[in-house]
């Protein structure tokens, strides 16, 4: 009787051993998703953030002005210009 | 030991006493054992909520405010997280190196944040409003006790002023105020949520407990506007109104087909990223919220009544001369006497005789319904803010004169985009499209409002009027084939018409044989000394409409030779 008892004793300590374990471990892991999401909301800030830098650096006044005057380019006059059609979907223009 | 020597046990004390006693203390045990039993079993609530606020806490989700972009996908506006910082006067301890310090980082004078704590007296001062996350950062790092920092957002416009009165702005609390940003409120904002999570001794998230309210991002909204052609418009707008000494001007570009507004702009606009100083005018997106008499560029709608009740053909002779017609005690004039113009002529060259005595044929209601039918006197349904009706009074209360006059536009008042979705009638074989600010899926659901003959007869007249003999040479596009009409008015003043203030517009549409666009061009007041829409307006119009055509690569349908203009002076002049 008294054996068993320690068995029982020893079993039921294992057990709760266990518990802690996996209960810290869950723990760890979910702080660990926590501050992957956190990094996750900061880089969307900073995409946000970088989608304004590209949107303010590509303002159509100034692409339009470093064009003109850094680069010298200007507008083809219109009888420069070839429209070329694109054909209908599906259909592939030939090299 | 020797317990029979005890002294104690030699007394005889009465039984009862020791009872007693045992009695106290069992009592005693009791009254805690119910008390732990009430405190653990019965009324857990209190000792559970103390329990658990040494671990738990609720914390907020913040949501982001929804991008909006233009029909590519280029960002217009977004918010990105800023902080803000506060102070708690009683509690803040301020010397003086760190004063200096914190005043540096802040960008204000150390006497200025002074001022503003000893003002605030209470238990909250806002320091400073809307800084970068970084600066917020070393200010945190100052260690400054009373100093504390709150997350706010704030929304950026990288297109400036150029799309300033499309887009609108927020206010403070990331809440539209104008604009898009108040029209589409509800799906731009996003509502920011709560949960209950248990937290280490770190300070770190180990557990979730509950969603208090789920956190909603707000939704992106990607607008019919492209980009490029809005900056072009604006920047010719603006160009235009600094040219003739306008007072204002503004300029709608639609797309034919689907009705999707490619470009809207006003002039004069504002920085929606620096609002410091605003006025009225600044703020007024007057395509929409302002209405104007239009003038001559109502007249097509009067000449396609003409022809749907099958009074007049385009070659019908109208006899104008000797320039005037008098009905009752007013007098209508030419800005040339004519003699007889043919109704494409009368579109042509724009007389206010010819089109009044075409008017005064036709039945008063016919005349209204074109006017209602094409949306003016009703709200355009674009959403925006502010949106006007214009004034089409009823036809009953017409009297002759008023009739003859509102043939070429005046006793009528409209804004310049229901004139410029009128003309999507002309552009589309006689069906008005629906507008929309948004970019449109499915194909759209026209209004039919006269006949593909009428509206082919209008449009080669329209196309007329461009020519060298018409009154708008000036809105021709080397190769491309352009119609349009011309519009010059007097303001109105305190009920009469100003002798010398004008509003000078011009509509049209091209390529003329699959019209892609419609563009309207208005210009309030010019005071350099031109004010014919076809000097005013129609120029603006041209290098709009070139570039927007050339951006969507539409094929040129007319052959490429220089634009022919009429000799100086010789120009025909449109009747105001």
């Amino acid at each position: 009787m008294a054996r068993l008892n320690l068995l029982l004793l020893a079993v039921l300590t294992a057990c709760a051993l266990g518990l802690v374990t996996s209960q810290h471990k869950a723990r760890a892991l979910f702080a660990a998703l926590e501050q992957e999401q956190e990094r996750a909301r900061n880089l969307d800030v900073e995409y946000r953030q970088l989608q304004l830098e590209a949107s303010t650096w590509a303002r159509h006044s100034r692409v339009e002005r470093v064009a003109g005057q850094a680069l010298h380019m200007r507008v083809p006059e219109a009888g420069r210009i070839q429209v070329v059609v694109r054909p209908a979907s599906g259909a592939r223009v030939k090299p | 030991m020797n317990f029979a020597t005890s002294p104690v046990l030699e007394l005889n004390l009465p039984v009862w006493r020791s009872r007693l006693l045992m009695l106290a203390f069992f009592s005693g045990f009791a009254v805690l054992a119910g008390r732990a039993v009430f405190l653990q079993g019965l009324d857990n609530e209190f000792l559970q909520a103390k329990g658990e606020s040494r671990y738990s806490r609720v914390i907020e989700i913040s949501a982001n405010r929804g991008r909006i972009t233009d029909r590519n996908g280029e960002v217009l506006a977004a918010s990105t997280p800023v902080k803000s910082v506060w102070a708690v006067p009683e509690e803040l301890k301020l010397q003086q190196p760190q004063l200096g310090r914190l005043a540096a980082l802040l960008g204000m004078q150390p006497r200025e944040i002074e001022k503003r704590i000893g003002d605030a007296g209470g238990d909250f001062v806002f320091l400073k409003r809307q800084i970068p996350p970084e600066v917020a950062q070393r200010v945190a790092d100052l260690r400054i006790p009373g100093l504390f920092q709150s997350r706010e957002y704030r929304r950026y416009y990288p297109g400036g002023e150029v799309m300033a009165h499309v887009l609108g702005f927020t206010g403070a609390n990331d809440v539209g105020q104008e604009g898009i940003e108040l029209a589409f409120q509800d799906r731009l904002a996003g509502k920011p949520g709560s949960r209950r999570v248990i937290r280490d001794r770190l300070g770190q998230i180990v557990e979730d407990v509950e969603d208090i309210r789920p956190s909603q991002e707000g939704r992106d909204i990607a607008l019919a506007l492209d980009a490029k052609i809005q900056n072009l418009a604006f920047s010719q707008l603006k160009a235009a109104v600094e040219l003739h000494r306008a007072r204002a001007g503004s300029i709608v570009v639609l797309d034919v087909a689907t009705g999707e507004v490619l470009a809207l702009a006003s002039f004069p606009t504002y920085n929606p990223n620096n609002r410091a100083r605003l006025s009225g005018a600044q703020l007024r997106n007057r395509a929409v919220t302002d209405t104007f008499e239009p003038g001559s560029t109502l007249k097509p709608f009067t000449i396609a009544v003409a022809l749907e009740s099958g009074r007049v053909t385009p070659h019908t002779v109208i006899p104008t001369a000797p320039g005037s017609l008098t009905i009752g005690t007013a007098t209508i004039r030419d800005a040339h006497a004519e003699g007889n113009l043919t109704v494409e002529q009368v579109i042509q060259k724009s007389s206010n005789v010819g089109a009044a005595k075409i008017a005064l044929s036709l039945p008063a209601e016919s005349m209204w319904n074109m006017f209602e039918s094409v949306g003016f006197g009703a709200v355009p349904h674009l959403g925006f803010p502010g949106e006007v009706t214009g004034r089409v009074r009823p036809y009953k209360h017409w009297r002759p004169i008023e009739q003859a006059t509102m043939a070429y536009g005046h006793g009528i008042s409209v804004s310049l985009i229901q004139l410029a979705r009128a003309y999507s009638v002309f552009a589309r074989d006689g069906e008005l499209v629906p507008l929309s600010l948004t970019r449109v899926a499915a194909p759209v659901v026209p209004q039919p409002v006269v006949s593909p003959k009428t509206a082919r007869m209008v449009r080669h007249m329209l196309e007329l009027a461009v020519q060298p003999e018409g009154t708008a040479p000036r809105a021709q596009i080397m190769g491309y084939r352009v119609a349009g009409k011309t519009g010059t008015a007097h303001k109105q003043e305190n009920g009469h018409y100003a002798p010398n203030k004008y509003v000078s517009s011009f509509v049209g549409f091209a390529p003329v044989s699959a019209p892609r666009l419609v563009i309207a061009v208005m210009v309030d007041e010019p005071t350099d000394g031109k004010y014919y829409g076809g000097a005013v307006a129609a120029p603006v119009f041209a290098r709009v409409m070139e570039g927007a055509l050339r951006r969507l690569s539409v094929s040129p349908d007319a052959p490429i030779k220089p634009i022919e203009l009429p000799p100086e002076g010789q120009e025909v002049k449109e009747s105001v």
